[in-house]
């Protein structure tokens, strides 16, 4: 996994509530066996008039022009803003691959769904929560100024704004040290092995239904 | 000290805490499916890594597969969308290679994931269960921590068994009395869901108690906890009782007879004690629940069908006002319509919230000697497993959705989100029993109601939602009509 550190990118808009993983990335693509190349396909229905198909060229089909993250301003944007509860719905990890693949490794809501978080954080992604009233702060400046970029550093736990002014969120601590070092967590999870093998010596002998071969 | 339901799981299972807050969770058992493992397997492959445990680990086809007789006759090298075709391979080939007991699409026992669990006894009470899909938490409903996870968390628990988990916070909801006749554990879940909204339960465990849901079957606990995500519950929950334990008792891999005693010991153990503290709780009367229709795009949009589409003036503020108009105008609905004056294209009975032999005699009890209105372009009526379809066969249901103009189709998720040919066309509306009404959800442009398996077969007849008394008081709305 890419770690992250610090960084500094040009923001785009999500402007809406409850946006759900469906939204962010349809079914249809869930055909795939692979985890990369979903980022044409980000908010798909949102992003282009055409109806998309799995593994096809997205290049010439027509773009929704109303959509922002189509405007030529937000371009190449790495940070999302977004409204509550992002993030909802489906488990599908492939919203954050998509996510990812098409450049964004920050998204800045007032909350998040549980599932959503996890996978964002798998994936070199990381959501950060500010108020609402922050959010609002955010999206006006966004909207006011063309090219509107944050500075994110994880080691300090603070966006820097344009204009100056430092604001510092929270993260959960293990996330953190993951992202910062780049970690996967099966790689954390196996220096367990020891305690995960006496758990499950224990748990063999308490529960030993639990243990039987599965034979169909 | 006195614990909760979700305190008492999570102790059994807790490997290791660590200083950082989070904590190594044992995983029992590991639901997979074609759609979210594939990536998973490649990541084990690629780091030259085992299954921990394998006989810890079911896996069965569910989301992707079609549910034609036709297209399943000829087995998976016949069906007709290659894509699919090699993303179902793709999850025979997995098992193969990595000693996983797999159903096959072929098996009788095939069926949607969170139904067949259950149904085969591979989830127990007590148990932690996962499985990349949300609505894992339908397990919930006997006494088992279970929770969705995304494709690395597959690939985490397929290589150390444990998933690292934050501790959840409980919350209760207490459903006293009784739901009235007609009103089903769909219904409740939905009035829920609009009570607390669809991130209420966002960072909590939920546990269903009291009367009402005590009264409820097994079926009914777990379409009521399967709705738990819809309210950002990662699980849901309802304490082991007799009819927990009465539902378990003869599943093909529930304890051995030998092993049942001590099982049945711990699994009676499973409920809240008295005094146990929950961060949050709310009561609902049971007899004040009325029957559901969602009308927008998020499951927290519901009405009761006696109803109406809210009003642009009865929001509280501006980015409600926004959200409303953006559903409405998805929905092609107008603001204050009666509930009762929306006319479905399209009926869909099936997924793993309703499409068990319950929820299939619930809706055949309308559909009984009647006829699916005119208006009305699909119906499908899709079993939730293969022995779901055996047995409603046996009792005749099959024959009853057939007379009344139905399709009856092989198990599997189906148009729930259409990944496969049943989908919705833009526009076409849906009444459907199935959990999300997220924009575009059953096909591109498509519009979803959700609602009970009574009032989809309702809706059926009549041509528009209605309650189940007025079927067959009321006269239908038909193609030429209205
Ligand atoms: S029936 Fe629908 S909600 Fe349930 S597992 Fe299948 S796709 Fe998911």
């Amino acid at each position: 996994m890419q770690a992250f550190t610090q960084h500094d990118g040009l923001v785009a808009p999500m402007d809406r509530a409850n946006v759900d993983t469906d939204l962010m990335i349809p079914k249809q693509f869930l055909k795939s066996i692979k985890r990369s190349g979903f980022g044409p396909n980000l908010f798909d229905e949102l992003r282009y008039l055409d109806e998309g198909v799995p593994d096809a060229d997205n290049s010439s089909r027509p773009l929704n022009p109303d959509f922002p993250l189509n405007f030529p301003r937000y371009q190449n944007a790495s940070i999302l803003l977004a409204r509550e509860n992002f993030g909802c719905g489906s488990s599908r990890e492939h919203a954050a691959w998509a996510l990812a693949d098409d450049g964004f490794c920050c998204v800045i809501a007032p909350s998040f769904a549980d599932i959503f978080r996890s996978n964002a954080f798998k994936n070199g992604i990381l959501p950060i929560e500010f108020s609402s009233e922050q959010m609002d702060v955010l999206f006006a400046m966004m909207y006011e100024t063309e090219g509107f970029r944050l500075a994110v550093d994880l080691v300090a736990q603070v966006v820097t704004l344009p204009n100056g002014d430092a604001w510092s969120f929270e993260v959960d601590a293990f996330r953190r040290d993951c992202l910062l070092q780049g970690l996967d967590d099966v790689g954390i999870t196996l220096q367990s092995t020891e305690a995960i093998r006496a758990f499950e010596e224990i748990h063999a002998r308490r529960f030993p239904w639990l243990f039987e071969d599965l034979v169909l | 000290m006195a614990q909760t339901l979700y305190d008492k799981l999570w102790d059994a299972h807790l490997v290791e805490q660590r200083d950082d807050g989070t904590s190594l969770i044992y995983i029992d058992r590991h639901l997979i499916h074609e759609v979210t493992s594939a990536q998973a397997f490649e990541g084990l492959s690629l780091a030259g890594r085992a299954p921990w445990r394998k006989s810890a680990n079911l896996a069965v086809p569910d989301h992707n597969v079609s549910t034609l007789q036709t297209e399943r006759a000829g087995g998976l090298a016949a069906l007709p969308d290659p894509v699919s075709r090699i993303q179902l391979q793709t999850l025979d080939d997995n098992c193969e290679t990595f000693g996983i007991a797999e159903i096959p699409l072929s098996d009788i026992r095939q069926g949607i994931v969170h139904v067949i669990g259950p149904e085969q006894g591979a989830v127990l009470p007590g148990m932690t269960v996962v499985c990349g899909d949300s609505h894992t938490s339908t397990h919930g409903a006997l006494g088992a921590l279970a929770h969705g996870i995304g494709t690395s968390e597959v690939e985490h628990v397929l290589a150390t068994q444990c998933l690292i988990q934050k501790k959840m916070k409980n919350f209760k909801v207490e459903v006293s009395g009784r739901l009235e006749a007609g009103v089903s554990a769909k219904d409740l879940a939905l009035a829920i869901i609009g009570r607390i909204g669809t991130a209420g339960g966002t960072g909590y465990a939920l546990e269903f108690t009291g009367d009402a849901v005590k009264a409820l079957t097994m079926e009914g606990r777990m379409t009521l906890c399967n709705m738990a995500i819809e309210a950002g519950a990662r699980c849901g929950l309802v304490a082991v009782d007799e009819v927990t334990l009465e539902y378990a008792r003869g599943k093909p891999l529930a304890p051995k007879e030998s092993q049942w005693a001590a099982a049945e010991a711990w699994w009676r153990t499973l409920r809240s004690d008295d005094g146990a503290h929950f961060d949050r709780a709310i009561e609902i009367e049971g007899s004040a629940v009325k029957a559901q229709v969602s009308w927008g795009t998020s499951p927290e949009m519901v009405a009761s069908v006696d109803g109406h589409v809210p009003r642009l003036s009865e929001m509280p503020d501006e980015t409600a006002r926004q959200g409303l108009k953006r559903a409405l105008d998805y929905m092609g609905l107008d603001e204050g319509m009666p509930i009762t004056d929306i006319q479905p294209d399209a009926i869909f009975i099936g997924s793993c919230t309703n499409s068990r032999i319950e929820d299939l005699r619930e809706a055949a009890a309308v559909l009984k000697g009647r006829r699916v209105s005119s208006r009305i372009k699909k119906a499908l009526v899709v079993p939730g497993s293969g022995v779901v379809k055996a047995q409603a066969e046996a009792e005749g249901l099959d024959q009853i959705f057939l007379d009344a103009g139905m399709e009856w189709r092989e198990p599997g998720c189906s148009m729930c989100l259409a990944m496969n040919a049943d989908r919705l066309n833009p526009g076409e509306r849906c009444a459907s029993t199935s959990n999300r009404n997220f924009e575009g959800r059953q096909g591109s442009g498509g519009r979803t109601h959700l609602v009970s398996p009574a009032m989809a077969a309702a809706a059926a007849v009549m041509g528009r939602f209605a309650s189940v008394d007025a079927v067959g008081a009321v006269s239908p709305v038909t193609a030429g009509g209205e």
